[in-house]
Formats: structure tokens, sequence, C-alpha cells
């Protein structure tokens, strides 16, 4: 019963939207090019499956290598600030000042220094966009570490290596986590960003630059629906993660 | 007897921005063997620098720390340590977070060695039962009676306590009190705890050094005469409250308030 509700409540959430978006189109004769509908939908998806299938590989791929990326040297970042107060007064400025600068903007800079390297572009667009999060919450995760808990291990002589991977490693987790389901949404922000301003490029980014082109409008809408189900599966993808290595941070409900 | 804790002449600053602060003024401590000894005195007085300090966490400006006739410069395996706050790891069991001493300590050591060790201490603090929760789900008493296991699981010499009862009510922490006292007749450790309850004091402690304001050095040294096997009914007794009187006052005068009515 718990589990049907569960899978209910959503999916009649899900069937209302599309209704009232159909309605909205219908009630106001509007054609496909100026708003496509829901029912127009199925048809684009249908015409176009291979295409969808090797465009959002495409993007899935290069989304989870740009993440992994920024995992890898957000942490490393983190780590450095979190552990040295040199290291945390040196580079917080730069990374601010970085992740302020819209990253529209890198897209054109990226393409003249990499010219024609598509795929390196987007896995690096994807990263460049989505480290700093992991690295904000890991560097105040270990900083914010009480004294008490490092005591416990270093008054037994525990090596610095061992007092990170027994208490200050698993303690970041939640927060780790926490900011990897923001950079997640981000690094796929990235890779579509490149994917539609790049020509000729690859991806459910290109895909919808193409149906721009040939007004193609249930092929955008069609491109935009796979998006948002892309996104889903990222998204819950890293919350299932979540549950595996710091499910125990979840308070009982209730 | 021999003195198993030495603590001469030390002294001790903080520095800061104001410039140095001085917390600890030529003290000398000696604990014996087995000996339990509580430390009180005003807050900020530096009692937990003294505890840190025999942990070998930090080194004194002047003076020197022993322990067992060994000069302490670094942290040793031989010393447990418990504070106020249970800092119980939210993400291993009950069980797993008393084991963890033996980790470090005894890497070698069987995992069900470890596990008959751990679940001995668990069932002689009334845990016995909840090893496979999480400390989330246990109380405030009983986290502090398995943070107490993890301090001993590994037999220390030294056993470093920092007002670990501090933050639970009256009444778990006369039970606390008695888990303790029955904790040190079946594994006999040497004893440091800093608290600020002075009843706390006199139901467990052998000697009671009473510290004097900052920079704090040894004001009082009280020699708890009361039987072992001691109850908190030990407590209500003329003796025992002679002697919570003459720490009362010893602690208004290191407070700078002798001779204010009270």
């Amino acid at each position: 019963m718990e589990t049907l509700k569960k899978i209910a409540v959503p999916s009649l959430a899900i069937l209302a939207f599309l209704a009232f978006w159909e309605f909205i189109v219908w009630i106001n004769d509007w054609p496909n090019y100026k708003m496509a509908s829901p029912s127009d939908l199925p048809p684009a998806f249908a015409r176009y499956s291979h295409l969808f299938i090797e465009m959002g590989w495409q993007t899935l791929w290069r989304t989870v290598a740009g993440l992994g990326l920024a995992v890898i040297v957000g942490t490393l970042l983190g780590m450095a600030m979190g552990f040295s107060k040199i290291a945390r007064d040196a580079l917080y400025p730069l990374l601010v000042g970085f992740n302020a600068i819209p990253k529209a903007t890198l897209v054109p800079v990226i393409a003249l220094i990499f010219i024609g390297q598509h795929d390196f572009n987007t896995v690096l667009m994807a990263f460049l966009i989505s480290f700093f999060p992991i690295a904000v919450s890991v560097g105040i995760g270990l900083s914010t570490l009480e004294p008490e808990y490092r005591d416990i291990l270093r008054s037994l002589g525990a090596s610095k290596i061992t007092i990170f991977r027994k208490i200050a490693l698993p303690k970041t987790l939640p927060e780790f986590f926490g900011a990897l389901k923001v950079s997640v949404t981000l690094a796929f922000i990235g890779t579509n960003l490149v994917e539609i301003v790049s020509p000729h490029g690859r991806g459910l980014g290109a895909l919808f630059k193409s149906g721009e082109t040939n007004g193609d409008y249930p092929l955008m809408f069609a491109v935009l629906i796979a998006l948002a189900v892309l996104g889903i599966v990222l998204y819950y993808a890293v919350v299932a993660l979540e549950r595996i290595f710091a499910g125990w941070a979840e308070r009982p409900q209730g | 007897m021999t003195n198993l804790i030495e603590i001469k002449g030390v002294t001790h600053a903080y520095r800061t921005k104001a410039g140095p602060l001085p917390v600890l003024d030529n003290l000398d401590v000696s604990v014996p063997e087995g000996e339990f000894c509580a430390v009180v005195g005003p807050s900020g007085c530096g009692k937990s620098t003294l505890t840190r300090l025999i942990a070998g966490l930090m080194k004194p400006d002047q003076g020197e720390v022993w322990l067992h006739g060994e000069r302490v410069t670094s942290p040793r395996k031989t010393v447990g340590m418990a504070f106020q706050n249970p800092v119980l790891l939210e993400w291993r069991t009950i069980i797993d977070n008393v084991i963890l001493p033996l980790e470090i300590v005894a890497p070698r050591m069987p995992r069900r060695d470890r596990e008959d060790r751990a679940m001995h201490l668990l069932e002689m603090v009334g845990l016995k039962g909840f090893e496979r929760k999480r400390p989330s789900e246990l109380s405030g008493g009983m986290r502090q009676r398995a943070s107490l296991c993890r301090s001993i699981v590994h037999k220390p010499d030294v056993l470093i306590m920092d007002e670990p009862f501090g933050a639970l009510d009256a009444f778990t922490r006369e039970d606390l009190w008695q888990t303790m006292r029955d904790l040190r007749a079946a594994e006999p450790f040497t004893c440091v705890l800093i608290t600020h309850d002075l009843r706390e004091s006199v139901f467990l402690g052998d000697q009671v050094i009473v510290l004097s304001g900052r920079p704090a050095r040894a004001q009082h040294v009280l020699n708890v005469d009361l039987p072992a096997d001691r109850t908190i009914e030990s407590l209500y007794t003329p003796k025992a409250t002679e002697m919570l009187h003459l720490l009362r006052d010893q602690i208004r005068i290191a407070q700078g308030r002798d001779g204010v009515p009270h």
C-alpha cells in the first residue's frame, strides 16, 4: 500500500501536469510552431528514436565524466582547504571569483583554446561548472570537525591518515552527497551548454539545436522532456549512492 | 606505591592575539597507580589543558609530565579518553564504536576477540541488547555509557575524563557514577577526572585536587576518607558533608571570592 502510494502520487502529478499543458495549448488554439502539446511528443520520439538514444548516451557519458572529474578535483581542493588554513586563505577568493563567472561566457574561450575537441570541451565545461560545491562542502566538513573526534584517535597515537580514513572522511560524507546533488544538476547544464552552442555538436543539446534550425518544434520539446528524464535519472542515481554510503545520516522519521 | 602520573612544575600559556594567556602555573600533581584523582576548579582555569597534557596531545611550556616513569612527549597507546560530548561515530554501530581503539592499538587482534571484549564491557554498563544500534537511537546517558566502554576497551593504564557526566541530568549522572565505581572494581585503572560537580568528585575520587583560578596551581589536595564501596547514601554522611563543605570553601577561595558573604 505504501509503495503503491509512493509511485501513484508522483505519477498522478505528472499526468495532471501533462493534461494542464495539453489544455493550455488547446484552449489557446496554438499551432505546432508556437508551442507543441504533449500529444505531439510521442510521434517526435518515435521518428527520431535512434537519435535520442545516440545523443542521450553522448550527453550522459560526458556529464558523468565531467562530474567524476569534479568529484576528484573538488575533493582534493576541499581536503587542502579543510586541513590547511593557508590553503584555505589562498584558494577561497580564487574559487569564489571563478564560481561567480557565468559559465556561458567560458564556452567561446574554451572553444578557441581547444578547437574542434568537442568531447573534451563538453566534459571540461561539465567539470568547471560543478566542482565548486564539492570543494566547499568537503572543505567546510573537514575544517569543522570537532577536535574531540580527532583526539579520541590521536591520543592513541593514530596517524593523520588513519584519522582521516576512520573519522574525517566518513563524517564528511553527508555534506559531500548534499553537494553532489547540486553538482550533478550543474554538470548536466554545463554539458548541454556546450552541446547547444558548439557548431556541429553532438548530444541532446545538439539535437535541440537542430530542431530549432529546422523549425521542428515537437522535436525541441521532445528533447526538453528527454533532458528532464535524464536529469531525474542522474539525480536519483546520486540519491541511491547516498543511501548506500551515508544512509546512517538519515534520521528515522516520525 | 609508585606514582603512575607525575606532573612536575608544569607551566603553560596559550598564545592569543592579546598576548600570552597563562593557564597553568607551576602545577604539581601526583597520582599513585590505581588511584582515582578528581580535579575541580573554577571555570576556565585550565582543567582541560591538564587532560591534554597528560594525554600527550600538547607539550607544556615548562615542566614535565611523567607516565609510568617515562616522560610524556607524544600520545601513547596506554591512555583512554572520555569527554563531555560522547563523540560516538554515527556511522558505526555501538559495538563497532567500542571496538575503535582496538583497531589502532591492537590491529592484529581477531575480530571475534575484539567483539567479545566489547560485549563484556557493554554488558557491565547495562547496554546488552543495544550493541547493533546506532548512536542516534540511544539516549544521552546510554551514549555516554558506550563512550566509557570505548575509553577502557584497550585496557589503558590511565583513563582521562573531561567532565564526562556534565551534560546529563542529575539522576542519570548518579547512575553513571555507580557504573563507574563498578567498572573500576572490575578492571583496575588509574583515573584523572575533571569535573565541576563536588559531589561527583567525592563519590568517585580517592583524592580531590582543587585548582586555583587562572593561572592554575594545586591549591588544595583532599584525601577522600570514605570506604571504596561507596553508595549514593555515603554522600549524606557527616564525613562526606564535611568534605563537601571544605571543597566548597576552597572553590570560593579559587574564585577569588573569599570573605564575600555567601
